[in-house]
Parts: structure tokens; C-alpha cells; sequence
């Protein structure tokens, strides 16, 4: 089965070829967005039928000549590659119609492929130098496209922000596999596995490996780069980087915690914890602090992030105890949430495209009403923002409830430090779900409802007919992975099988399609019937009302408590909407200012508001970083402008202390 | 199985029935303490028929999200309220959803709500919109750690079971369970838009939170809307019954609903009588009445495994 996916991104390969071929012409665009999509959607096959297949492996004389490109396809790389298949094949149809208003197509077609290729190749790897050369490929190919339109506002620095923790985050993955391969120098996944780490390099590892994979996934404190790259790229891209890369960076971390590693202290899951939770609710208090649409999006990944390290950590921790099942519920969580979030963040980041390129707006603080303008874009975009906020019977709610049945399996565990630590974390998780539904209020009722606040905003066209199929196709998933979670369930059954050697129980066979994590009198949630009742409910109702009482309909002004203004500024904007939670939670995370200055009585200036965010993220770890660079450079000028006497002369004395330093090591 | 759907059916209707009249019943109480005669106690069903019969008055830029709204946050509310055990436990549809469940359908009731605020494009459905999201950003954690302190005593989230738990097992009097009703009548009123947090009877502008979200509504979107705010308060008033006072939930079902209807009675009294009692608090004070909600239910989840520990 493994020569099939290594097909697939040969032929991605040929396509960014193609990409690079064709680029300037019309049909370009067509030939690599449709050649991409049937390679995707083919990758989407071949994964979900080697889900439950067995393990199978492959040796390429590639990389280096020593010890050739090893490449495997077990059910944790099955999975991902179904989520990197399913992402991208959604992407490239979205960009069949998308990619119309790409300026200079030769930007962007050729790297687009080459991206895919590089996501669908870290999946498979199964060494460290194919890993990291897969990694790295992936890096680049998606920085070419967050550079593509380079000249436009702050797409540089963001670039450039992106390409130093990119390099961060390969380096601290390239220390962490030289610490798990050791003296031995074996770089294959299988050696990897098979040696036995003492608990101080184990953790060592993990540690590197939550560094490393976690800055591409967007942990806080290393997600400083994703609000400002993911909006930066053209939106099919946005899509892939938010919904699918970061899974495939937390693929990497499960690679390596749960695979090579063994299995770590139990007290090296409390810090997985603790990232968890401390990102989950930071990434959605940024998210709320924000009016730029995709920004907006781009630091609530970093919250959803955060919801599957804290189910990542809880199967650590139960299986550092030896609790299988409890591990498998909590692994379970976590890669159904995986999966939720690569769907309907990527549809969310399709209708903010579709959104960019009907208004040319990306700040919502300029757009309001395009629920008349664009109905179907608004009505997909409400269903990915509905799933995203946990609500039933959508699939956002069933991976966060299972995260909660997790955690209520902690009584169970041994160590007072889990204990406390985890339902701490089930607190913070509570808070994140509920600040999500706000934040998403915020961005729809913003964005699509109320009055037009700008011309381009009123005059909207509904989007294409490509992107619609994308969004719609997406918004079924969403649905129905909330209707019928057993399934989902069943298909991670193999996964968790082969990680942690137990699986949840087989749903399909419960009657009624429910869902049991645990036992029946324990807990249990069936998503289809709550969405048969509520839709019978709520049409039996609709019914009975327009039969039997009135169903008339008149249009008048708006009531406004008697004083309805016209104006569309009067209407709240993202700023005055996020103020009462701001208020709260800003103090102490944003160090928040606001200044009021209020007129004198008979002056006609008008009254003003001034607010004052602190990212204390970057303040407190970035801009030291920077300063000390800054200040090293300083330093370090003066060895610009010498003569060639002097450098030749550096170089003589460089070579001499190489040199004395090593006659003094031997 | 046939005779379970008709119990299922008729608890449905039953709490679709009594919600208004407890409604009644609380401004009554309310009404009477202020020396005043009050509504009669039906008061409330005449409302809801004559909103009923009304045309809809719609803004003029309405959309379609508006006019659906009412109807999803009545069908949501009315199944959450199906899932809890009223007059007895077992219902036939009771393992379809959780407490956490419950309370995610709820979140959905206001999701739907705080969108249709905004949709006209009016400051006071923003104010209230915005509101109600700060307030739920803090009453859905309170109330998911009252959830995991009962389920960290009972063992499960399953209202059915946790009330047969409560009801025989012995289960004592523990501090947890005390600190966990506390919070949970805070959370209850902050959902209900009761006082302290919001008054259901204002119209005085600044001060509302969930009047400004129905401000634009009329007609029979109104009495939807109405409608699932009563069913809301019947379902918390029944949640706390049924968990923290479980009684005759395992009787016959005569015995369970005579002492539905006294839990009832009960709690809408004291709800009339509280609220007469206390003054409604600024907007940016119930924070601090909220967390002291969520900072109860994460001491009685400590408390417990102190307690577990000795």
C-alpha cells in the first residue's frame, strides 16, 4: 500500500512542474488546482482503506546514500494522510474558482503542489533525515505562498517572521531526533523505537519535540507566526496551513511522544497539559481581540491547538499509568478533534476568501449585511462557525465532550499532580469552549449580519460556484461527523490500537447510534437523535403555529427602542462587541488601557475612547530575543568595513585557535 | 418500549405546560411582596395566545436567520428540557444526551439568540449580544465544574443515574455538594437572566441584557421566545431537583410529579422571594459573581479529593 501514497506525490511533484509550465496561461490554473484535486482525493482513498490494513513499509535508494529514504504507512500515518488528503482535495476545488483572482498565478501554482507534496511526504516518512527534509519541505513550499503577494501591507514581515520559526522549530525537531537516536546513529524510525531511552534523555526529547512540532502547531508561546502568515497567503492556502499543517506538525509530536519515545514520566504529560490549557485559552482571547477576519481565525487555531494537546496530555498521563482504555478515550478526543478542526477551520478560512474577494475587505469593522448579498457563503460560514463553537449536534461539540470524559476519568490516576493539574484543565477548556461561542458570535454577527458599514460591503456578489461546492461539501462534513460520531470513532479505533495497544469500544454496534466512551450508565450522547428532535421539534412547531395561530407578515422600521438611527456607525463594530470581555480578561492578559476624554460642557470636539492592548506574549518572550540580537549586531558592526589585511587576518587566527583547540582536546 | 415513548411524550408536554405557570407563579410572588395584587398566576398563557395571534412586526432589513431564530431556540431549549428527569428517572430518551450535553443545547438556544440580536443592526442588539456572551464565557465554566463535582461523587454525567445515585445511595451531606449548589443557583440565575445579574422586567435601556437581544421581536417570534425562556428556568429548577433534591423521582408517577410540582412551587417561591430581596448589580460587577461561582465549583472539586484523601 505504501508505493500508492509515494505515487500520489510523485505525481504532485509533476504537477508543480506542470505549475511552473503553464502558470502564465488561463488553463494553468485548471490543470494544477484539477490535476491536485484528483491526486488528493485519490490520497483521501488509499488512506481510509489503509486505516484498518496492515502496517506496510518501503526502502527508496533516495536522501542520503547511506542509509536511503525509509517510508511507512501505518494507521497513525493512514489518518493523518486521510486529513491531509480530505484538506487538500477541499482546497484545490475551492481553488478552482478562487485562484480566478490571482494577479500573478506564476506565484502561487507552481509551490502549491509542491506544498501538498511536502505535507503528504511528512506523513509517510518513517526516518529522520525523510522527516526532516519532508518538514522542511513543507516549510518553504508554504512560505513561497505566504510570500507571494510580498509588496501588499504587512506580508513581508510576516514572511519573514514565519521563515525564523520555521528554521526554530527544524532545529529544535533536528536536536530532538539526534537525542533519540543517540550514539547509535541509527536515524530510521524503527531503530528509533526499538532502543530504550534513560527517563532524563526521554524527556529531554519530549520536551524538544513539543518545542519543535509545537511552534509549527502554534503552541503559545511559538504561535507568534500564525495570525500574522496564515492571512497573509491566498486563502486556499490559508486553509491548508490552518487546517492541515498544524495537524501534520501535531502528527509529528504523536510520532514522537507516543511512538518513539515509549512511553514518558507521568509527570512529562503535566506539562503537555499545561500548554494545553494555558493555549487554549490564550489563543481565543487573542482571537477576540481581533477585527482582521482571517487573523481573526488564524489565532483560534491556536486555541483548537490547544484543545488537543489537553487531550493529547490526558492519554499520556493515563498511559504512563498503565489506564489503556482511559488513554484511547483521551487519544480518541484528540484525533477526532484533529479532524473536526482541518474541516471547519478550513471552510471557516473559505468564506473569509470568498468574503476577500467580493468586498476586498479583510477588517469585519468595514463589512456587516452580506447575509443579503451573499446567502450561501453566509449560511456555510454559520454552520463552520456553529461547529467550531462546540454547539450539538455538529462535530465540534462531540470531540470536546469527549475531551470532558476524559477528564472525568482522573479520579483514577495515582499522582496528586495530575490529579489537581487536570481539572484545572478542565476548567480552562470550559472557558476557551464558551469564549469560542463568543468569539464566533462576534465574527459572523460582524461580518454577514446588521447593516453594511462600507459601499464595497453593500454591493457584494455571492461567490463562485467551485468555492460553494467546497464550502457546502465541507459543512455536510461538519454535520454529519456530528450526527454520527461512531463512526469517526470506529476509524480511530486501529489507530489508538496500534499507539497505546487498546481502543475505545466499538460505537456502531450501540443501538440507536450513540456514543459510549465508557460504560452506559456513565455517560452517553446520541447526536443524531438530538438533531431528528430538534428538527422535529422545531418543524412540528413552525407547523402548528402557521395551522392553527398567525402567520402574517409585516415589514416596518427598525423599533430600536423608539429611536432608530439610519447610520450604519452606530451599529456595535468588533471592538465595542469584544469590550464587556475585555473588560473582564483584559486586565491581566493585555495589561489593557482605556482612556476616556470627554469634552468640557460647550466644547464641540467629540468625545473620544482610547484602548491600549499589550501583547505580552511577544513582550515577554520575543522582543528580548530581538533586543539581544539587535544588540550583538550593533556590536558586531564593526567587523563590517575592514580592510582585507584584517579579515585575512581573523581567518589566520580562527584557524590557529581550531587548531590549538584541538591538539589540546586529543 | 411503546408505553417509554408515552411517558417520554408526556414529559415533554408536562414541562412545555407547567413553564408558563411557573413563570406566573414567580411574578405573582414578586407581585404580592410588593403589596400589589399581581397577575393572575395564568397570566402568563394569555400572553403567549395573544402574541400568538399577532401579526410579526420585522424590521424592514431583517434576514432569514432572524425569523428562523425564534424557532431553533425554542426547539433547543425544548429538548434539553426533555432530557431532564422531571417526575421520574428512566426516561426512554435520557441516554441521548448529558448533563454536559444539556448544557451544550443551551449554548446553542443562546448562540442562535445572540446572532438574531445582531442582525438587525440596532446598538441594543449589540449591547445585549455582547453581554450575554461576556456572562456565558463565565456561567458555562462555572457550571461544567459543578458538573464534574457531581460526577466525580456519582460517577457518571447521566442525570438518570446521578438522581438514582443521589436518591439511595448513601451519599451523606459533603461539603462539595453544598458548595456545588451555591454555585449552581448562581450560574441559574445568571442563565435566567434573573436578579442580580439582569432584570426580567426592565426596559430601562443601559441595564438590559436579555430584553435588548428580544427587543426587535414580535408577534409570534416573541412567544416562541418567551416560551423558551420559561421552559429554561423549568429546566433548572428541575436539574437542581433532580440532583441535589432527588425525591420521589423513584416513586410510582403519581408520587414523582405531586413532588415535581412541590419542588416547583418551592423553588419559584424562593426565587420571588430572593429576587424581591436584592438589588440588581452593574453589568461589570457580575464577574465577580460569576467567578465566585466557578472559583465554588473548583474548591468543591478540591475539596473532594482532600476529603477521598483522608
Amino acid at each position: 500500500m505504501i508505493v500508492l501514497p509515494l505515487l500520489c506525490v510523485a505525481l504532485q511533484l509533476c504537477m508543480a512542474v506542470a505549475g511552473a509550465c503553464f502558470a502564465s496561461r488561463p488553463s494553468g490554473r485548471m490543470v494544477v488546482y484539477g490535476g491536485s484535486l484528483v491526486i488528493s482525493a485519490a490520497t483521501l482513498l488509499i488512506a481510509l482503506f489503509s486505516l484498518a490494513a496492515a502496517p506496510s513499509d518501503t526502502v527508496l535508494p533516495l536522501g542520503l546514500p547511506w542509509t536511503g529514504a525509509h517510508f511507512h504507512l501505518d494507521p497513525l500515518a493512514a489518518f493523518f494522510l486521510a486529513v491531509v488528503g480530505l484538506g487538500s482535495a477541499g482546497a484545490c476545488l475551492y481553488a478552482l474558482g478562487y485562484g480566478r483572482h490571482e494577479h500573478e498565478p506564476q506565484r502561487v501554482l507552481p509551490f502549491y503542489p509542491l506544498f501538498l507534496a511536502g505535507l503528504n511526504l511528512v506523513v509517510i516518512a518513517a526516518d529522520a533525515f525523510s522527516f526532516l527534509f519532508a518538514w522542511e519541505l513543507m516549510s518553504l513550499a508554504s512560505w513561497a505562498l505566504v510570500m507571494s503577494h510580498h509588496r501588499e501591507g504587512d506580508n513581508a514581515h510576516a514572511g519573514y517572521v514565519y521563515i525564523v520559526m520555521a528554521s526554530f522549530s527544524g532545529l529544535a525537531l533536528l536536536l530532538c531526533f539526534g537525542v533519540l537516536a543517540g550514539a547509535s546513529g541509527d536515524y530510521s524510525f524503527a531503530a528509533i523505537g526499538a532502543t530504550h531511552l534513560s527517563p532524563g534523555v526521554a524527556t529531554l526529547a519530549l520536551v524538544l519535540a513539543l518545542i519543535g512540532a509545537g511552534s509549527k502547531a502554534g503552541v503559545v508561546p511559538l504561535h507568534a507566526w500564525l495570525p500574522l502568515a496564515h492571512p497573509a497567503a491566498p486563502s486556499h492556502v490559508s486553509a491548508l496551513m490552518s487546517g492541515v499543517m498544524t495537524k501534520v506538525a501535531v502528527y509529528g509530536f504523536i510520532r514522537i511522544a507516543f511512538d518513539l519515545l515509549g512511553i514518558p514520566a507521568w509527570w512529562s504529560a503535566t506539562i503537555v497539559l499545561a500548554v494545553g490549557g494555558i493555549t487554549a485559552v490564550l489563543g481565543v482571547l487573542y482571537a477576540l481581540m481581533e477585527h482582521d477576519l482571517k487573523r481573526l481565525l488564524a489565532y483560534h487555531t491556536v486555541e483548537n491547538i490547544g484543545i488537543i494537546f489537553i487531550g493529547l496530555g490526558l492519554a499520556m498521563a493515563f498511559r504512563a499509568n498503565a489506564l489503556t482504555s482511559a488513554a484511547a478515550l483521551g487519544l480518541t478526543a484528540a484525533l477526532f478533534h484533529v479532524f473536526n478542526h482541518s474541516v471547519f477551520k478550513s471552510l471557516l478560512f473559505f468564506g473569509a476568501g470568498a468574503v476577500q474577494t467580493a468586498t476586498g475587505e479583510r477588517d469585519m469593522d468595514h463589512l456587516g449585511g452580506l447575509i443579503h448579498r451573499m446567502p450561501k457563503t453566509a449560511f456555510a460560514f454559520l454552520i463552520g462557525c456553529m461547529a467550531i463553537s462546540a454547539l450539538p449536534p455538529l462535530n465540534g461539540f462531540v470531540s470536546e465532550w469527549l475531551t470532558f470524559q476524559a477528564i472525568l476519568l482522573h479520579p483514577n490516576l495515582p499522582q496528586w499532580g495530575l490529579k489537581l493539574a487536570i481539572p484545572a484543565d478542565g476548567a480552562l477548556l470550559a472557558l476557551s469552549a464558551a469564549l469560542a461561542a463568543a468569539c464566533f458570535v462576534k465574527a459572523f454577527g460582524i461580518t454577514f449580519l446588521g447593516r453594511p458599514r462600507t459601499r464595497t460591503a453593500a454591493d457584494a456578489r455571492e461567490t463562485d460556484r467551485f468555492s460553494l461546492q467546497a464550502m457546502f461539501a465541507f459543512a455536510g462534513l461538519c454535520l454529519l461527523a456530528g450526527i454520527l460520531p461512531g463512526m469517526v470513532i470506529d476509524l480511530l479505533a486501529p489507530v489508538t490500537q496500534a499507539l497505546i495497544g487498546a481502543h475505545m469500544p466499538t460505537q456502531l454496534d450501540v443501538a440507536w447510534l450513540s456514543i459510549i466512551p465508557v460504560a452506559s450508565a456513565r455517560s452517553s450522547y446520541n447526536g443524531l437523535l438530538v438533531f431528528v428532535f430538534i428538527a422535529a421539534s422545531a418543524s412540528l412547531t413552525v407547523l402548528a403555529i402557521h395551522r392553527f395561530a398567525s402567520h402574517a407578515v409585516r415589514r416596518a422600521p427598525p423599533w430600536d427602542c423608539g429611536f432608530p438611527d439610519p447610520r450604519p456607525e452606530t451599529q456595535y463594530t468588533g471592538g465595542s462587541f469584544a469590550q464587556p470581555i475585555r473588560r473582564v480578561y483584559g486586565a491581566t492578559v493585555f495589561r489593557t488601557q482605556e482612556t476616556v476624554t470627554m469634552p468640557l460642557p460647550g466644547e464641540l470636539t467629540a468625545a473620544r475612547i482610547e484602548k491600549h492592548l499589550t501583547d505580552t506574549v511577544w513582550a515577554a518572550f520575543y522582543a528580548p530575543v530581538a533586543t539581544v540580537i539587535w544588540r550583538l549586531a550593533e556590536l558586531l558592526n564593526v567587523l563590517q568595513f575592514l580592510t582585507i589585511r584584517r579579515y585575512l587576518g581573523f581567518v589566520f587566527a580562527a584557524l590557529v585557535i581550531l587548531l590549538l583547540a584541538l591538539a589540546l582536546w586529543q | 418500549m411503546i408505553g417509554g415513548l408515552i411517558v417520554q411524550g408526556l414529559q415533554m408536554l408536562l414541562v412545555l405546560l407547567l413553564a408558563p405557570l411557573l413563570t406566573g407563579l414567580v411574578r405573582k410572588v414578586k407581585a404580592r411582596l410588593q403589596r400589589r395584587r399581581g397577575p393572575s398566576l395564568i397570566q402568563p398563557y394569555r400572553d403567549l395566545r395573544r402574541l400568538l395571534s399577532k401579526d410579526v412586526v420585522l424590521a424592514e432589513n431583517a434576514s432569514w436567520l432572524f425569523r428562523v431564530a425564534p424557532y431553533v431556540i425554542f426547539a433547543t431549549t425544548w429538548v434539553a428540557a426533555a432530557l431532564v428527569p422531571t417526575f421520574a428517572t428512566g426516561l426512554v430518551f435520557s441516554w441521548s444526551g448529558d448533563l454536559i450535553a444539556i448544557t451544550a443545547l443551551l449554548g446553542s438556544a443562546r448562540f442562535a439568540q445572540a446572532l438574531a440580536a445582531m442582525d438587525i443592526g440596532t446598538s441594543f442588539g449589540g449591547i445585549g449580544a455582547s453581554r450575554e456572551m461576556m456572562i456565558a464565557s463565565l456561567a458555562e465554566p462555572a457550571m461544567l465544574m459543578i458538573v464534574l463535582s457531581v460526577a466525580l461523587i456519582v460517577g457518571s454525567t447521566q442525570l438518570s443515574t446521578i438522581a438514582d445515585h443521589m436518591a439511595f445511595a448513601n451519599v451523606g451531606l459533603r461539603v462539595s455538594l453544598g458548595l456545588a449548589l451555591i454555585a449552581f443557583v448562581v450560574v441559574a440565575l445568571a442563565e435566567n437572566a434573573r436578579i442580580p445579574v439582569d432584570n426580567p422586567a426592565t426596559h430601562l435601556e443601559l441595564t438590559m441584557v436579555h430584553e435588548a437581544m428580544v427587543l426587535e421581536y414580535s408577534g409570534r417570534h416573541l412567544a416562541m421566545i418567551e416560551l423558551a425562556a420559561a421552559l429554561k428556568l423549568l429546566l433548572y429548577i428541575s436539574v437542581i431537583g433532580c440532583i441535589f433534591f432527588p425525591f420521589g423521582l423513584a416513586e410510582s408517577y403519581l408520587v414523582g410529579l405531586l413532588c415535581y410540582l412541590v419542588k416547583l412551587t418551592f423553588a419559584g417561591v424562593l426565587l420571588g422571594v430572593f429576587e424581591m430581596s436584592i438589588a440588581k448589580m452593574r453589568v461589570f460587577r457580575v464577574p465577580n459573581f460569576l467567578g465566585a461561582a466557578l472559583m465554588l465549583g473548583l474548591l468543591g472539586v478540591l475539596l473532594l479529593f482532600v476529603s477521598e484523601g483522608m
